[in-house]
Order: C-alpha cells, then sequence, then structure tokens
C-alpha cells in the first residue's frame, strides 16, 4: 500500500534529476530560491519588524518580555503550580486516575504525545543551535528557565482549552483558543472583545502554521538532506515533501502520519541517550561546560550582545521550541474526555518540561561541550564572527548543522540518524501544525470540505516556499508569525486564569478529601 | 440450578466456543457472560485529526461490535436456552477477561484457540497462552 503510494515520489526525483543538474550549472542567473526568497523576504519584512521591535530604549523585543512576564505571573498566581503537581501530572499520564470504563476514549498520555509530536521538533536541535551560536553558551540558562516558567503558562491554556471546547452532536470536538477567546470572554461580559481576539489568534494561527509549523520545518529538513547528499535547490525538497504532506492531510493517509508518530518518540529517546553518552564521554569538561553556562549567562563571555543578547537568545528559543503562552497546543489537549478540565492542564505542563528542560538542554551542553564553538586560545573567550553574526563555528555552520557537527565529532555516523531525525520530526510538526492551522481557518471561514481544501493546498505550497528559502528570512518569519499567537492569546489567559484558578482549587481540595482518587484493580 | 456463571472470552467469529460453552452451561445450569474485548492500548499514538474524531470511533465501534458480534452471539446462546449477558471492553485481550472474571464472580473460563497457530502468537503469546499461564479460574480452550 504504502508502496504503490510513494511511487509517484520516485517518479518524481527522477523527473527532476535532469533539472537539478541544470541547476548546479547555472550561476550567473538568479535561481528560483533566490527569486522566492526576495519575494517573500519582502513581504514579510514590515510584519516581522513590528513584532521583534525592541523596547525603546533597550535591545530587549517587547513581544519576548510579553511572554516572560505572562510565564511570571502564572507561575506566581498559581503559586508554583509547575512543581507543586508535577507528581500528580506523571500519575495522570500514567492513567492512575483514569475511570478504566473510559477505555478506548482518548487517553491524558495519548493527548500528551500528540501534542509533544508538534513541539519537539527542529526548534529543539535547530533552534538550540541557533540560540547558543548567537547568545552563547549562557542562552542555555535562560531557556532552561523559561521552559520551567512556561509550564504554568501552558497549565492554563491547556485547561481552558479542554473547559471551552465545541463538543459536536457527532461525538466530535474543537477547541483551543479561538473557543475560549469568545466563550470564556463571553461569560465575562466580554463577548465583543472575545470575539475580536479569537478572530486575531485565528488570523495569527494560520500564518504561524505556514510559518513556524511548516517552513522552518521545511528549510531545516533541507539544509539536513543537503548537507548530506551535497547541495541542490531547495524547491525540490519542497516539493517532495508537499506531495508526501499533501497525501495525509488531503488524501486522508493517517497511516502515513501514524508511523511518523510513532517514530519520533522513538527518535526522541535515541537522541537524549546519545548525548548523554557524548556527555558521558566528555565527563571531564561537564564542570567545565556548566560554568559556561552559568557564567554566560550573567556576563555573556565576550559574546556581542552580553547578558541580554545570551537571555533574549534563550527565551526566543524556548518558546518557539515549547510553544508555552502560544496556545498551539491547548488545541490538541482539548480532545481528551476528561470530567475535570484541569487535569490536562495538569498533564499539559510536562510538555515545556520535556521539551525545553530535557531535550533543549541536551543540546546545548553538546554543542557547548563538544566544542565545535570557536573559543580564542589566549583570552578563553569565544570568537565572535562579526559577518554572520555569531559566534565562529567549526566549519564555518549554523543552525541544524552545528548541532550534526557536534554530535558527529562524537559519532561519525550520527549526522545521518540526526537526518533521518530532523526530517521524521519536521514531517511530524508539519502534519500537527497544518491541523492547529486548519481548526484556525475552519473557526474563520466555517467548517466544510470545499473551504477545509483551500487551506490544505496553501499549507502545500508554503512547504516548497519554505524549503527553497534561506535560512534568515524563514526563522525570522517563523517566530514572528508564532510570537504573535502569543500575543493574542495571553490577553485571553489573563482575563480567564481566575476561571482555571476555581478549578484547580476545587480539584486539590477533592485530591485532598479522597473525593477523587486512584483507580486501583 | 446452579448460581455459576461461566466466562466466554469470543473473538468474533470462534462460534465452536460460544456452542461449547453453552453445552457445558446447560448441563451445570450456569449461567454465560459473554465478553468480546476490543483491543486498545492508551499508549499508542494518534494524530490530532484522530485526537478529535477518537470519541465519535469509539461510539462507532462499540455499535458495530454489539450488533455484528455480541447481538448475533446471544440471540444464538437464547435460541438454545442458555441465559447469557455479554460485555464489551476497550483494553489488553488477557488483562480484561481476567478482570471481567472476578468482577462477575465467574467460576470458569471457556476462550478459542484462534490465530494461536501464527508467528506473531508463538513470540508474543496468544490469548489463550496468556491465560494459561495466569487465569485464577479453570480455563477451558476450544479448540
Amino acid at each position: 500500500m504504502l508502496d504503490r503510494k510513494l511511487a509517484p515520489l520516485v517518479a518524481l526525483a527522477i523527473l527532476f534529476a535532469p533539472v537539478l543538474a541544470r541547476a548546479q550549472d547555472a550561476v550567473a542567473a538568479p535561481t528560483i530560491d533566490e527569486t522566492i526568497n526576495e519575494i517573500v523576504g519582502a513581504v514579510t519584512g514590515p510584519f516581522v519588524n513590528f513584532i521583534f521591535a525592541p523596547i525603546p530604549g533597550t535591545s530587549f523585543p517587547w513581544i519576548v518580555m510579553w511572554l516572560v512576564v505572562a510565564a511570571t505571573i502564572f507561575t506566581v498566581y498559581f503559586g508554583l503550580i509547575q512543581f507543586r503537581a508535577f507528581g500528580h501530572a506523571i500519575s495522570l499520564v500514567k492513567g492512575d486516575y483514569s475511570d478504566p470504563k473510559d477505555a478506548g476514549e482518548v487517553s491524558h498520555f495519548q493527548a500528551l504525545a500528540t501534542a509533544l509530536s508538534g513541539t519537539v521538533g527542529l526548534g529543539n536541535i535547530a533552534g538550540v543551535a541557533v540560540a547558543v551560536s548567537i547568545g552563547g553558551p549562557g542562552a542555555t540558562f535562560w531557556m532552561i528557565l523559561a521552559g520551567l516558567m512556561g509550564m504554568a503558562s501552558k497549565f492554563t491554556e491547556c485547561t481552558l482549552g479542554v473547559k471551552y471546547r465545541n463538543e459536536y452532536p457527532d461525538g466530535t470536538v474543537s477547541g483551543g483558543p479561538m473557543y475560549y477567546l469568545s466563550k470564556g470572554m463571553g461569560e465575562r461580559g466580554r463577548a465583543g472583545l472575545g470575539r475580536f481576539l479569537a478572530i486575531l489568534f485565528s488570523i495569527f494561527c494560520v500564518l504561524g502554521a505556514l510559518g513556524g509549523g511548516n517552513m522552518f520545518q521545511a528549510n531545516q529538513a533541507h539544509a539536513q538532506i543537503s548537507g548530506i547528499v551535497g547541495s541542490y535547490p531547495g524547491w525540490i525538497t519542497g516539493v517532495v515533501f508537499a506531495v508526501i504532506v499533501f497525501m495525509v492531510i488531503v488524501g486522508g493517509l493517517q497511516s502515513i502520519a501514524r508511523v511518523t508518530e510513532k517514530v519520533v518518540p522513538f527518535m526522541a529517546v535515541v537522541y537524549v541517550g546519545a548525548s548523554l553518552i557524548i556527555i558521558g564521554m566528555n565527563a571531564d569538561k561537564i564542570g567545565w561546560a556548566f560554568g559556561q553556562i552559568f557564567d554566560g549567562a550573567f556576563t555573556g563571555l565576550g559574546i556581542a550582545g552580553g547578558l541580554v543578547g545570551a537571555l533574549i537568545q534563550g527565551f526566543k528559543r524556548a518558546a518557539f521550541s515549547n510553544e508555552a503562552g502560544v496556545g498551539s497546543a491547548a488545541i490538541a489537549h482539548s480532545a481528551v474526555r476528561t470530567k475535570e478540565p484541569i487535569t490536562e492542564g495538569f498533564v499539559s505542563l510536562l510538555e515545556p518540561f520535556i521539551d525545553t528542560v530535557v531535550i533543549c538542554t541536551m543540546t546545548a551542553i553538546v554543542i557547548v561541550i563538544t566544542g565545535v564553538l570557536q573559543i580564542d586560545p589566549e583570552t578563553g573567550l569565544y570568537i565572535w564572527n562579526a559577518d554572520a553574526g555569531r559566534i565562529a563555528t567549526e566549519g564555518d555552520v549554523s543552525g541544524v548543522q552545528l548541532t550534526s557537527a557536534a554530535f558527529g565529532s562524537a559519532f561519525g555516523w550520527f549526522p545521518y540518524v540526526l537526518a533521518i531525525a530532523v526530517i521524521l520530526f519536521a514531517f511530524s510538526t508539519m502534519i500537527s501544525w497544518s491541523y492547529y492551522g486548519l481548526k484556525a481557518w475552519t473557526y474563520m471561514f466555517g467548517e466544510g470540505k470545499s473551504k477545509e481544501l483551500v487551506f490544505k493546498i496553501i499549507f502545500c505550497v508554503f512547504v516548497v516556499i519554505g524549503a527553497a528559502m534561506n535560512l534568515g528570512p524563514v526563522i525570522d518569519f517563523s517566530d514572528a508569525a508564532i510570537f504573535a499567537m502569543a500575543l493574542v492569546n495571553i490577553v485571553g489567559l489573563y482575563f480567564l486564569m481566575p476561571v482555571v484558578k476555581r478549578e484547580m482549587n476545587s480539584y486539590l481540595g477533592r485530591l485532598k478529601t479522597g473525593e477523587i482518587h486512584k483507580f486501583v484493580d | 440450578m446452579s448460581n455459576e456463571t461461566f466466562v466466554v472470552a469470543y473473538e468474533g467469529d470462534d462460534t465452536s466456543v460460544v456452542d461449547y460453552a453453552a453445552e457445558r452451561a446447560k448441563k451445570d445450569g450456569a449461567r454465560l457472560h459473554v465478553l468480546h474485548v476490543l483491543e486498545w492500548s492508551p499508549y499508542s499514538f494518534l494524530t490530532p485529526q484522530e485526537l478529535e474524531e477518537r470519541h465519535k470511533r469509539r461510539q462507532e465501534e462499540l455499535k458495530r461490535a454489539d450488533q455484528m458480534l455480541m447481538q448475533p452471539v446471544l440471540a444464538r446462546l437464547r435460541a438454545q436456552g442458555v441465559e447469557a449477558d455479554g460485555e464489551l471492553r476497550y483494553g489488553s485481550v488477557v488483562d480484561l477477561i481476567l478482570k471481567v472474571t472476578k468482577e462477575c464472580g465467574g467460576s470458569m473460563i471457556f476462550c478459542g484457540r484462534a490465530g494461536s497457530s501464527s508467528l506473531g502468537s508463538r513470540l508474543f503469546g496468544s490469548v489463550a497462552i496468556g491465560l494459561a499461564q495466569s487465569a485464577t479460574v479453570p480455563t477451558v480452550i476450544v479448540p
């Protein structure tokens, strides 16, 4: 079945072989890649500039501050819930509190795994490399901090996602920020504002799906493949990816998606395992690496941006990787059948922990410990490559190739494993985001086969565009679109956080009295 | 008429199990509790689209299993003059057979041997082997 479906791809590759050869010969004329790059770069520029505008008088983007302040407020407001409820969250995922009569419904584990497969991806591999090469090792410290705080944001949004979802007579559900913004704010007497925010969120969600959830993924997958087979035009990777994505989201071939969903957790384990082995192999440098991370966090270690540079990069990458406060995970989590919406909030707070505190940190430590970032032997400081705007690296690589070089310095074969991981991560993230984008799209335009098809086709076209563009414009637009979602979502979270607190206090009270208890055989 | 309950693990096509259990039940004056398990793991992976539709699919699966499997087999048993009721559950087959037996106070389990000869079941064990290893009441494996 799968072979027959993949046959067109093989045919496509053969078809493009002469084009590939010609493209390599042509040097003078602007390539398709360059043309796409120029057009999209020009169109998205003003939007990116607005989102990343610095706070007047500083170099600190206001949007990063927006996320950090929100995560801090939620952390304080819910009384460090991410630490208090951590153990209970694990019990919920294990199914200790699930009624056996509900077997066959979506379990907490399944919602968590699906939401994670949308977030664990290139942010953890390529994004961290970008953060560490621009912000220095100190970015890792701020990334971990942002990850821990972000757990409270995720808790808030996922609880609301379940509480205010729409349940249709046929048994399907639709949830996410669009629904809690409109319904929840309506309950609090702000129906007009709620509807406005819901539409605004949906617009940004569609852009985020096309940017971070699609173009960035296609772009880095291409970088990874061309790093191994040699340079070739990005749109070829784009077309192949687009065809596979099309088969899944339009053709309904969920089996392909299910294969990656199964492989992704396995790859994540392999990735973390390999990281631990590399860290173990460099055991003598562990103390030094953590020293670099802590010193860099507060002094900058000679990085151009200093402390602020490390902090901005760390916070930005954490937010981009775990999406806490962005609202995307609330869409995936809202499908769980639970009588207590708050339980899904508890489960979801594990997401930024696994994604950022565990996986991102592994990547960062491996990059630091393997010495792929170049250090001036005389001063002991990192060598700044002013032209590239980042620390000089071995082989002058950045993004996913830097991570690949770091792992490759320990295991020569690892770049191949990483390439497969990147492609699969990219693919599963695309599938998740195609769904998030679709939900926002149908919220705005209504449900219906033809309306859905329009979005799905646009999504596939953006796969090609993303693969063809250079890293710079893609990463900027990806960040901007995703952060814009957070801009709207967090306004709603502020209005609705008392609702979450009521749910939380009621649930924790009943848990204490034993009214809510484990199901034991 | 004894108060005994026999549990029949019914896979959907193995009527020989049902008929044999009915024969034994008639002799002992026992009632039958027919169990059909829909194989399900809460740790399997679903796409976002599948998450959204899961509740609907579950209802459809239960309805189909009831109409296509359970009602015909209960009708067949009643026609043979055996008192019987049925249960549909989601989960791991062997675990649920044992659990349901405990719940209904079953004194004997009847199961088929279907699928026991496949390579997968030789490697990982079949329902019959699983029951033989862990059942706490007499278990009859009907060929």
